[in-house]
């Protein structure tokens, strides 16, 4: 349930412009697909959204205010891979946020808060559709429920956005179906705004409220270190997707 | 069939396994019984029957001078030194690895530091540790601390550096400080990881015991066999090696069943 406005952002790593020019609002639970070419910089700004890395030039506001420079709890992410804990079962990696929230010297619930935290994540659990695998170590699920696991994992904590890198990029087809429908619930129960890199058309298509494609406009070798990947295309969905009224 | 595809099943494993044991059993008995029948006083290559013998001496029969069994005593002198030793090791290696791994400022201030005492030859120290803490159990265990300590914190640096950024960025969006993230993130990971190190150290380890109790000791397994080379009893020095194999052997074990028990979830992301 976030604005999010980026005013004039360039990111240049030494002499190489990775970004120019990024001047794009984002309406407060909007779902953003950015699409391109690899190399475009669309995985750099999703680290920027994060506060992973800094802006060389410009800024980020988040309602209105500058976003701080490191990850917090406000901005939730699933990436491709490594989005959960391998050293954790199913139900200990969707608990850690409120854990983490709750429990700041020893980082664990304990007795009746515990209690009321596991209830809370088997609903959610049982909602991404991983019920009966509460004990299980994420190496011995599939691919798809680790994704689930994730998204999850990542809603425990009652982010304000969501960033999702490439997360169905791995799937096969069928799986990839069933976690859309997904996500798409997800986010009209949730009050997320939600920025999604994907490399997948049809993905963006299929789950955004608005698509934005990144591109260099120049792309000599000459030029290439020195103009960086601009918004070349923003298009709203028709018919408008409008997520459910809370 | 190309010879790198042959694979021995379970029994050939075994009898594979079993081989170079029997071949060096079968070469040292035929050795010695050529010696014996040439010099029934010989002492290099003791008979099984006299290493027994010692055994049975040294292991269960009271000492009459000292009145400890010897074996017995020398070997609870060693453990006491070494677990120490590697207690102290670890424990300060767990906390210095993980700082410097996880908080570029630790790293930048301690990273070149023990790159730099990690490449001091620790048996050149011995003389400087006998100097300053005497001949007593100290000097032992600091040799012993000083000789694994910087090799565990250089790999669990790594170990840590190696853990997925995702992890990393992943943990601080749950809303993790950085102390939540050394406890919950980083350390239930280092830990099994810290069992593969301290497996690798406890050769040096037994090496830096041994040098140590050599040079200058009363007790320990190290002390006995230096000090009954001087009557070239082999009877006693060569039992004493097996059974300082067998300790280090038993606590590599150990440790291992102690990682899969305690970590099940390691051997899968150890295979990725």
């Amino acid at each position: 349930m976030s604005a999010i406005r980026f005013d004039n952002v360039w990111k240049e790593y030494g002499d190489h412009i990775v970004l120019e020019r990024i001047t794009l609002d984002v309406a407060s639970r909007a779902f953003i697909a950015l699409v391109g070419p690899s190399g475009c910089g669309k995985t750099t700004f999703l680290r920027m959204l994060l506060g992973e890395e800094a802006p060389t030039r410009g800024q980020i506001l988040v309602d209105g205010v500058p976003l701080k420079p490191e990850p917090d709890a406000d901005r939730g992410v699933v990436f491709q891979r490594y989005s959960v804990f391998p050293h954790l079962t199913v139900l200990q990696n969707v608990l850690l946020g409120r854990e983490l929230q709750h429990s700041k010297v020893i980082g664990r619930l304990l007795g009746a808060s515990k209690r009321k935290a596991v209830d809370e994540a088997m609903t959610l659990l049982a909602e991404v559709g991983l019920s009966g695998h509460e004990t299980k170590y994420p190496a011995s699920l599939s691919g798809g429920m680790q994704q689930r696991l994730a998204l999850a994992q990542a809603i425990m904590r009652g982010p304000k956005i969501l960033l999702l890198d490439e997360p169905f990029g791995a799937l096969d087809p069928g799986i990839r179906a069933d976690i859309h429908v997904l996500m798409k619930r997800l986010w009209n129960e949730t009050e997320l705004t939600v920025v999604m890199v994907t490399h997948d058309l049809s993905e963006a298509f299929r789950l955004a409220t608005r698509v934005i494609a990144f591109e260099r406009n120049r792309n000599r070798p000459e030029e290439r270190e020195r103009y960086g990947a601009t918004v070349s295309r923003d298009l709203e969905i028709f018919p408008r997707r409008i997520p459910a009224p809370r | 069939m190309r010879l790198m595809n042959i694979k021995p099943g379970r029994q050939a494993r075994f009898v594979l396994a079993a081989l170079p044991f029997v071949l060096l059993a079968a070469a040292y008995f035929t050795g010695s019984s050529m010696r014996l029948a040439e010099n029934p006083n010989d002492k290099l290559l003791p008979a099984l029957s006299s290493m027994t013998q010692a055994v049975k001496h040294m292991a269960f029969e009271t000492d009459v001078r000292t009145g400890s069994i010897l074996m017995l005593s020398d070997t609870l002198a060693s453990l006491g030194r070494l677990l120490w030793a590697l207690a102290i090791s670890t424990s300060a290696a767990l906390v210095l690895g993980i700082a410097i791994g996880l908080l570029p400022g630790a790293n930048a201030l301690l990273s070149p530091f023990v790159g730099v005492a990690s490449m001091v030859p620790p048996l050149a120290l011995l003389p400087i540790l006998f100097i300053v803490m005497g001949l007593g159990e100290n000097s032992k265990i600091a040799l012993i601390v000083i000789g694994t300590l910087p090799c565990i914190i250089r790999d669990l640096t790594m170990r840590v550096l190696e853990l997925p950024r995702e992890q990393l960025i992943k943990a601080q969006t749950l809303g993790a400080s950085t102390w939540q993230v050394a406890l919950r993130v980083v350390l239930p990971q280092i830990l099994p990881r810290l069992i593969d190190s301290l497996r690798l150290q406890l050769g040096p380890a037994w090496l830096f015991l041994i040098a140590a109790e050599a040079i200058a000791s009363d007790s320990g397994l190290g002390y006995r066999i230096f000090l009954v080379r001087r009557y070239l009893s082999m009877d006693v020095i060569i039992p004493y090696v097996i059974w300082i194999t067998l300790l280090a052997f038993l606590m590599d074990a150990a440790l291992r069943l102690l990682q899969r028990k305690l970590f099940p979830w390691f051997a899968s992301v150890r295979a990725e």
